[in-house]
């Protein structure tokens, strides 16, 4: 393991020991946060009782299928607003505030249109992802290289097939930032709606406990949730560099 | 010229596109005519002013803490290339942590009320302006430290004539990104958390499917992030421009 | 020894009498609005003879890159004719190949991959491509670097795969915009003599944009001379070099006063540069 790496597991590991002191010698009081191994004892309690199995599971394809849905639509919107150079000067500030306006107030839309459930859930995952995609799409297409344009041109090449051929593949290294964030965003998205809104799913299964005054299973689904993140995002983190190593760019 | 013409016409784009929505589900969505005329009225009426007061109370002070303490923490983890390299994954996990999750705890240790929701905005801002600002710091290039070096600055002298100036296009950027939600993290927190506040607004709307008093709220809330928004992107282009 | 790269119709070495390979008449090139825009080219009249390696040096900013993005169909003049093998110019024709100053190589392809990317692309049938491939990386230099990554190769290194992929299309001529200038002096002067090894080999018409003096005065056989901005081609200079050239070239008496004489034109040239705001 990199010094680094090193140097982040006791950061992460101290914070973790810290409040596993704070909490048993009772300075937090157990009403408020108990201690991360009761946390870990809670999840573990959840997993193997199976209880839990059904929102988790249901939570998780509600979050792959925004995500799909977010990363090919946005790639697409983004392709096509960065081919009409106005169009994306014009579109700019809105793209930029997005994710100040509290569109799940949309949520009641999306249950007339989709009914209670899955549909209206996921809805909210990919409103909440696809613009994340857009932005690092517009952002990707605009890293790459004139030369590569060029050297598309001298090769005679048309629009869609410089797109595919010299774009697309010039642009993955960026727009593999924007599939990660597209991932986390739809993955808030859902959870949060869940946790706001919904009647099944991990954020609902959240809430519930919390209004049940049941600290200890709704500490071991948040404890979920965070090392499911993390993993998430520690993969991915590995496939990038792999990815930057090869292709240098 | 031209590209206020182009803003028209897409702000023109959309609105018809809004009005074709509100023709095939009329029961879920206002015209944009009936939105804007609510919002209007909505804007007008004592009755919203405390709300949005109050938002706009919370979202100061959050606004406040998440920049004050997004740039202290960004800053000083960036100037040294060790803590900047082992805080950026933890930092960028944090991130896509959803948030929400961290509700109950927040209300535990805060209780219902303003300071509440002042948690909320502020750790959804906090994160990302520490990103960028850290990032910022980074790449700033190794020769202008030297400089500062060179020419026996101090630490603060450095920090501020050097660090600052340079780094600020890219903390603008983390600040665009702040602002955006940190408004939204006060907004969710009072969406479930609150009896007052432009999200409990919203909230009650739901409940009751008052679709005209949620689509003027949305209306107004759009146009005071997207002015602010379009704000701080001139103010970002400014200066990126001016530094290349 | 054969090229398996050399063209056909390709003229035998020697002075005048050489056909017009491509032809430039009042060429003209201007950005933005056509009365007040920035003028980058102004009645260009270049004629490029077949096989001949011919230079263009000028002062930064006179539009060097502009011309050549005219003359590759890249860019479409203002006014004027451009005329490649006797035929009007409508986009980039067939026969052509360019290389740029940044590096244009596929990151995500090996550098076999590179350099057969065009290759492939046409429908080349597999034993053809292998054949060129092979005796493209023996040219460059690139044989113990064929399944590498562009990643993993210096700037020079990239440079010839650039090279390589452009000649396994056996263009008729090849357009260079400043292809060394990322690269230190001691790589341009070998990159220099792999170019005119490439030119012999092929057969094919070079021009070549560069803003160093010497490197021009090395490789060509003409050098033109563009004034500061807006462009125009203000002196020819004929080096009469034969073709079995390298670098040492700058050995020979009448290297000094070729550099003199592009010297004293360009320097003049360089300080309007300089005035209008423009790099020295």
């Amino acid at each position: 393991m990199s010094r680094v790496g090193a140097l982040r597991l006791l950061v992460v590991g101290g914070f973790v020991v810290a409040l596993e002191v704070l909490c048993r010698t009772g300075i937090i009081s157990k009403l408020v946060l108990i201690a991360p191994s009761d946390m870990v004892m809670h999840l573990f309690r959840i997993l193997t009782s199976r209880k839990a199995d059904a929102d988790i599971l249901e939570s998780l394809t509600n979050v792959v299928i925004a995500v799909l849905l977010s990363v090919i639509g946005g790639f697409a919107v983004g392709a096509a607003i960065h081919s009409f150079p106005r169009l994306r000067r014009a579109i700019d500030p809105f793209l930029a505030s997005y994710y100040a306006l509290p569109f799940f107030a949309f949520y009641p839309l999306f249950i007339v249109l989709f009914g209670l459930g899955r549909g209206a859930i996921v809805a909210i995952g990919v409103l909440f992802g696809v613009v994340a995609m857009i932005i690092s799409t517009l952002t990707a297409f605009d890293r790459i290289p004139r030369v590569l344009v060029r050297t598309a041109s001298v090769y005679r090449m048309g629009p869609v097939e410089a797109a595919l051929r010299v774009k697309l593949p010039s642009a993955i290294p960026h727009l593999f930032t924007g599939f990660k964030l597209a991932i986390a965003y739809a993955f808030i998205g859902v959870i949060a709606a869940e946790f706001i809104m919904a009647t099944s799913g991990l954020g609902y299964s959240i809430s519930y406990a919390f209004n049940n005054f049941d600290n200890g299973t709704m500490y071991g689904l948040m404890l979920f949730v965070i090392v499911f993140v993390t993993a998430v995002n520690a993969i991915f983190h590995v496939l990038e560099r792999r990815l930057l190593r090869r292709w240098g760019r | 010229m031209k590209r206020a013409l182009d803003l028209v016409l897409l702000i023109a784009a959309g609105l018809v596109a809004w009005e074709a929505m509100h023709l095939a589900a009329p029961f879920a969505l206002t015209s944009p005519a009936e939105s804007l005329a609510k919002a209007w009225s909505m804007a007008l009426s004592p009755v919203f002013w405390p709300h949005a007061a109050e938002t706009a109370k919370a979202f100061a002070y959050a606004l406040l803490l998440a920049v004050g303490g997004g740039l202290a923490l960004g800053l000083s983890l960036g100037l040294n290339r060790t803590s900047a390299e082992v805080a950026e994954p933890i930092m960028i996990s944090a991130y896509s942590l959803p948030k929400v999750t961290l509700y109950p705890v927040i209300l535990l240790i805060f209780g219902l009320g303003i300071s509440a929701k002042i948690a909320f905005g502020t750790i959804h801002g906090i994160i990302p302006v520490a990103i960028f600002a850290m990032n910022a710091v980074r790449n700033l290039a190794p020769v202008h430290l030297k400089t500062a070096r060179v020419l026996k600055l101090t630490r603060w002298q450095t920090l501020a004539t050097v660090v600052v100036p340079g780094a600020l296009p890219e903390i603008v950027s983390g600040l665009r990104i702040g602002f955006s939600v940190t408004l939204l993290g006060v907004l969710i927190g009072e969406m479930f958390a609150s009896q007052r506040g432009v999200g409990y607004v919203i909230m009650a709307a739901i409940g009751v499917h008052d679709v005209p008093t949620i689509m003027a709220t949305i209306v107004l809330l759009g146009i005071v992030a997207v002015s602010a928004s379009a704000f701080l992107l001139w103010l970002d282009h400014r200066l990126h421009h001016r530094a290349s | 020894m054969t090229s398996a790269l050399r063209n056909e119709a390709v003229a035998a070495p020697g002075d005048g009498g050489k056909p017009v390979h491509a032809r430039m008449r009042g060429v003209t090139r201007v950005y933005g609005d056509p009365v007040n825009g920035v003028r980058a080219l102004v009645e260009i009249d270049l004629d490029l003879r077949r096989g001949e390696f011919y230079s263009v040096i000028g002062p930064s900013g006179c539009g060097k890159s502009t011309l050549l993005d005219v003359l590759a169909g890249l860019s479409r003049p203002t006014t004027g004719t451009i005329e490649f093998e006797g035929r009007a110019l409508t986009g980039v024709p067939d026969g052509i190949g360019v290389v740029f100053q940044e590096d244009a190589s596929f990151a995500w392809l090996t550098v076999s991959d590179n350099i057969t990317f065009g290759l492939r692309r046409a429908g080349v049938e597999s034993a053809e491509i292998a054949r060129r491939l092979d005796y493209a990386l023996r040219l460059m230099g690139l044989v113990d670097f064929a399944k590498a990554y562009p990643a993993q190769l210096s700037g020079g290194m990239r440079q010839r795969v650039c090279i390589a992929r452009t000649l396994v299309m056996q263009p008729r001529m090849i357009l260079l915009d400043e292809p060394f200038g990322a690269l230190d002096a001691q790589t341009r002067l070998i990159m220099g003599d792999e170019l005119l090894k490439v030119w012999r080999e092929t057969g094919a018409t070079v021009l070549l944009i560069t803003h160093a003096l010497d490197e021009a005065a090395m490789l060509s056989d003409r050098i033109g001379i563009m004034s500061a901005r807006p462009g125009r081609i203000i002196e020819e200079v004929v080096t009469g070099w034969p073709r079995e050239r390298d670098s040492r070239i700058a050995a020979e008496h009448s290297f000094g006063d070729v550099t003199t004489r592009l010297w004293s034109v360009l320097r003049e040239e360089s300080l309007k540069s300089v005035r209008q705001g423009g790099g020295a």
